[in-house]
C-alpha cells in the first residue's frame, strides 16, 4: 500500500454518489439482460464441448506429430474455455437468470480439480466480499506469497518466486488446495475435523475423475498413441494453468493496485465497498479474443464491481466506469498481458525480501497488521 | 453378461471419458429430442386461430408418452433468455398420425409466455416438455350423453376431446365475446353441420353472460348429462353451485386453469433461499415460487396453482401464508410448503 490513501480527495457524500452511479449502471444491463445473452452463453458452451470433442477426437491419432499439435492446441483452449469463460462465471451465478437448470451456479461443474461447490464458498463469498483485505482475503498470495508490502515477512517468503512458479503450473491444485484451507487445516488439531474431513474426500473423489479420465482413459482410448495422448493432456492442463495464473495474478497483483487493513471495512457502506473494488483491482487491455480467453477477467474491475453481471456485458460495462474513474479523479490500473505480468512478478520477487514498513501508522495499525 | 449389463459398463466408460459432463451433454448437442434425452420437444409451426389465439405444433421427443383427450402439458419456455413454464390443454386428437401434439394459446393481458407464444414463437424453437398429465378426461366407458361448458380458452380441453372421439349426443355450450373471439369456430361448425355436435354459442359483448340458473333454457336436459366444465373461476364456481343444488355433482368435472381465491397477507418480509446463498425482500402477496424465479434461484414447480405437489420444499425457518386460505405455516424440521400458492409472513428461509 502506498502510504497515500488515493481516494482521501473524495468526500463521504461523493462516495455514496459513486455508489449510486455504479447502481445505475448495473440497472441497465439488468433491464435489457435477454435473449441475446442467452444465446451468447449457450452458443459459447456449445462451442466449447465441440472443440473438445473434436479436440480429443483427434488426440486418438496423437502419435502423428501434426495430430497431436492440433489437439492439444484445441484440448488447451477448450479447458480455458471452461475455466474461465464458462465455469468462472456459471459459477458466479452471472446466468442463473435464465433459470435453465443445466447452466446455473447451483447445478455446474468444471474441468478443474476443485469441486465447484468449494470454490464457490472460498472464491465468491471470501474474496469476492474481503477483496483485498489484509488477513481475510486470502487471495492476496493465496498464503503462500507476500504482495503487499503491509504484509508481513518471513523468511519462507525468500522462496516465493519459486513458490509462485510451482503454483503457476499446477494451479488447479493449488487453487484445491486453497478451497480446502490445507494451511490452516492440516493442523493435527484440525486435521480430525469431521467437516473438513467430508471436503478433503470431496477433492480426492473429483481428482480421481479427472485423472482417471485425462490420463487413463483418453490414453487407453488411444491405442499405440497411448503415451503422446498422455503428453497432450498433460500439456492441454499446464497451459491452461499457466494461462489462469497469469490471468488472475493481474487481477489483483500488478502495482498501483490497493490493499486495506481489516478496521477499514467495518461499517462500510455499499459506496465504499464499491470504491475498495475500483482500487483494489487491475484490467489487462486487448482484442476482443484476448478477453474472450480470459473469461473477460480482463475487465477484473467492472468483474468486482459486478460480479453476477454476465461476463459478455463488461465490455460496455467498462467504458462507462472507466467514466466515472475519471470523473472521481481515481487511477484505473490497466494494460497489456505482458505488461501487467510483469508487474504482478516483480513484486513477487521484490517482497520475497523484507521491506521497511511504511510510517506514518498509528500503533493500533502495527496490532491490526500484527494480529492478521 | 446381459446386454443391458454390457451397455451399463459402456455408458459408465463413456462418463468416465466425458467427467465432470455427462455423455448426454454432448447427445444433446446433436440429437436433442432422442430417448433417453430429457423430455423436450420442437415447435414445428405456430397457426393463428383468432385475433388473439394460435395453435402451436410441436414434435415431442421420443420420450413421449402420449395424452389421454383432455389433459394439459406443462411447456418450459425460453422467454427474453428466461425460462418460463406454463401449462396448456393439448387440442390434438391421441390418434394423431404424425406423432406431432398441439397447443391452443390464448394470449392473455400481460400473460409472457401466451402472447411469446402466439405472436413470436419461431418454428424450430426447443421447448422443454414434461409428460402430459391431468384428470379432466373422457372415461373409459363412454357416457352416452355428454354436455360441454366452455368459456374463452377455456374450450381448448374440450377441443382435444371433441376430436378424439364420437359420441352419439353431444351439447355444447360456449361463451366468447363475439363470434370471432370463438377459437376452433369453423371446426365447431362443421360438426354441428355433421350433426355431430349441438352448440350453442354465448356472445357475453352482445347477450351478456351466461346466467347459470337459466342453463335450462339452452340444454333442457343438462341435469342428465355427464358434463366437463372449464373456464373462469367465475363460471366453474357457479356451476359446481348449480350442479350441487339439483343434486347430480358427481356429474360435473371442472378444469380451472387459475388458483382459487387469493388472501393478499400484510407483512411479507426478508426471504432467504439458503442453498443458493440469495436473500430478497417479499410482500405478503407474491407467491414464493415467484419471489425465487426472479432471484435466479432454481426452484422446482409445477402447476403453479397448488395442486400437483410438484413446487413443495422445506422451510427452514420463519413462516408463510397460505394464499388460498391465508392459513400461516411455521417452520419445524419437516415441513414441506407449496411455494406456488404460498407468500412470505415475515423473514422466512426457504431451503433452494
Amino acid at each position: 500500500m502506498t502510504a497515500i490513501d488515493p481516494t482521501a480527495h473524495l468526500t463521504a457524500e461523493q462516495i455514496e454518489e459513486l455508489g449510486r452511479e455504479l447502481d445505475a449502471i448495473r440497472d441497465e444491463v439488468i433491464a435489457d439482460r435477454g435473449e441475446k445473452d442467452a444465446a451468447y452463453i449457450r452458443k459459447v458452451i456449445s462451442a466449447q464441448r465441440k472443440l473438445e470433442l473434436v479436440s480429443r477426437g483427434v488426440l486418438l491419432f496423437s502419435i502423428f506429430p501434426p495430430a497431436w499439435l492440433l489437439g492439444t492446441a484445441g484440448l488447451s483452449v477448450a479447458k480455458i474455455m471452461d475455466n474461465m469463460e464458462i465455469g468462472h462465471n456459471v459459477l458466479h451465478g452471472q446466468w442463473d437468470w435464465m433459470r435453465d437448470p443445466k447452466i446455473h451456479s447451483t447445478t455446474w461443474e468444471w474441468d478443474h480439480v476443485s469441486p465447484s461447490e468449494q470454490w464457490k464458498h472460498s472464491h465468491n463469498e471470501l474474496h469476492h466480499t474481503y477483496t483485498n483485505v489484509i488477513g481475510k482475503d486470502n487471495d492476496l498470495g493465496y498464503g503462500i506469497m507476500r504482495v503487499d508490502e503491509d504484509q508481513k515477512w518471513y523468511p519462507f517468503h525468500l522462496g516465493q518466486p519459486l513458490w509462485n512458479f510451482i503454483n503457476a503450473c499446477f494451479f488447479e491444485y493449488g487453487i484445491a488446495a486453497y478451497d480446502l484451507e490445507l494451511g490452516k487445516n492440516l493442523h493435527k488439531r484440525r486435521r480430525k475435523d469431521p467437516e473438513f474431513r467430508a471436503r478433503a474426500r470431496a477433492v480426492g473423489r473429483k481428482i480421481r475423475k479427472q485423472v482417471l479420465k485425462d490420463y487413463v482413459i483418453h490414453p487407453l482410448l488411444s491405442g499405440p498413441s497411448f503415451l503422446n495422448t498422455l503428453a497432450a493432456t498433460f500439456t492441454a492442463n499446464l497451459v491452461r494453468n499457466l494461462w489462469s495464473h497469469s490471468v488472475i495474478m493481474c487481477g489483483h497483483f500488478p502495482e498501483g493496485v490497493q490493499v486495506f487493513e481489516r478496521r477499514s471495512i467495518k461499517g462500510e457502506t455499499r459506496g465504499q465497498w464499491y470504491l475498495r473494488q475500483m482500487m483494489g483491482s487491475a484490467n489487462i487491455s486487448g482484442s476482443k479474443a484476448m478477453h474472450f480467453m480470459t473469461g473477460n477477467l480482463s475487465h477484473q474491475i467492472e468483474h468486482h464491481l459486478f460480479p453476477d453481471l454476465p461476463s459478455n456485458r463488461y465490455a460496455e460495462v467498462a467504458v462507462k466506469v472507466r467514466a466515472l474513474f475519471e470523473k472521481y479523479e481515481l487511477e484505473y490500473v490497466t494494460g497489456p498481458l505482458p505488461k501487467q505480468v510483469a508487474s504482478a512478478w516483480r513484486k513477487v520477487f521484490r517482497l520475497s525480501l523484507p521491506n521497511k514498513r511504511p510510517e506514518a501508522r498509528t500503533p493500533d495499525r502495527e496490532q491490526e497488521l500484527v494480529a492478521a | 453378461m446381459t446386454s443391458t449389463a454390457l451397455r451399463g459398463r459402456a455408458w459408465k466408460l463413456l462418463e468416465m471419458a466425458t467427467t465432470p459432463l455427462l455423455p448426454s451433454d454432448y447427445l444433446d448437442l446433436v440429437s436433442p429430442l432422442r430417448a433417453g434425452a430429457d423430455l423436450r420437444g420442437r415447435i414445428e409451426a405456430v397457426h393463428p386461430e383468432t385475433g388473439d389465439a394460435a395453435t402451436v405444433v410441436i414434435r415431442p421427443g421420443r420420450g413421449w408418452r402420449g395424452h389421454t383427450a383432455g389433459q394439459y402439458v406443462r411447456i418450459g419456455v425460453d422467454v427474453d433468455g428466461v425460462r418460463l413454464w406454463r401449462a396448456y390443454s393439448i387440442t390434438s386428437p391421441t390418434n394423431r398420425q404424425d406423432g406431432r401434439v398441439t397447443i391452443t394459446v390464448k394470449a392473455i393481458p400481460d400473460g409472457k409466455v401466451s402472447n411469446h407464444l402466439v405472436r413470436r414463437a419461431k418454428p424450430g424453437t426447443l421447448i422443454q416438455l414434461d409428460q402430459p398429465t391431468g384428470d379432466f378426461v373422457l372415461p373409459q366407458v363412454k357416457p352416452a350423453k355428454v354436455f360441454y361448458l366452455t368459456a374463452g380458452s377455456g374450450i381448448t380441453p374440450v377441443m382435444g376431446m371433441l376430436r378424439d372421439g364420437e359420441f352419439d349426443d353431444v351439447v355444447m355450450v360456449h361463451c366468447a365475446p363475439r363470434p370471432q373471439d370463438v377459437i376452433f369456430r369453423d371446426e365447431l361448425h362443421d360438426l354441428v353441420a355433421d350433426g355431430k355436435l349441438r352448440l350453442v354459442e354465448v356472445h357475453t359483448d352482445t347477450d351478456g353472460v351466461l346466467d347459470i340458473a337459466r342453463l335450462g333454457d339452452l340444454v333442457p336436459d343438462w341435469a342428465e348429462r355427464e358434463t366437463w366444465a372449464c373456464g373462469p373461476a367465475g363460471l366453474l364456481d357457479a356451476a359446481e353451485e348449480h350442479w350441487t343444488e339439483h343434486g347430480v355433482r358427481e356429474r360435473l368435472h371442472t378444469e380451472r386453469f387459475r388458483p382459487g381465491v387469493v388472501v393478499a397477507g400484510d407483512g411479507g418480509g426478508e426471504v432467504t433461499f439458503s442453498a443458493t446463498g440469495r436473500t430478497v425482500d417479499a410482500d405478503g402477496a407474491t407467491p414464493l415460487l415467484d419471489v425465487g424465479e426472479e432471484a435466479g434461484v432454481l426452484m422446482p414447480s409445477g402447476c403453479r396453482m397448488g395442486i400437483c405437489f410438484g413446487c413443495v420444499t422445506p422451510l427452514k425457518a420463519g413462516a408463510v401464508r397460505d394464499l388460498r386460505t391465508g392459513e400461516i405455516t411455521e417452520a419445524e424440521p419437516g415441513v414441506l410448503i407449496q411455494t406456488c400458492v404460498s407468500a412470505a409472513a415475515g423473514p422466512c428461509d426457504i431451503e433452494r
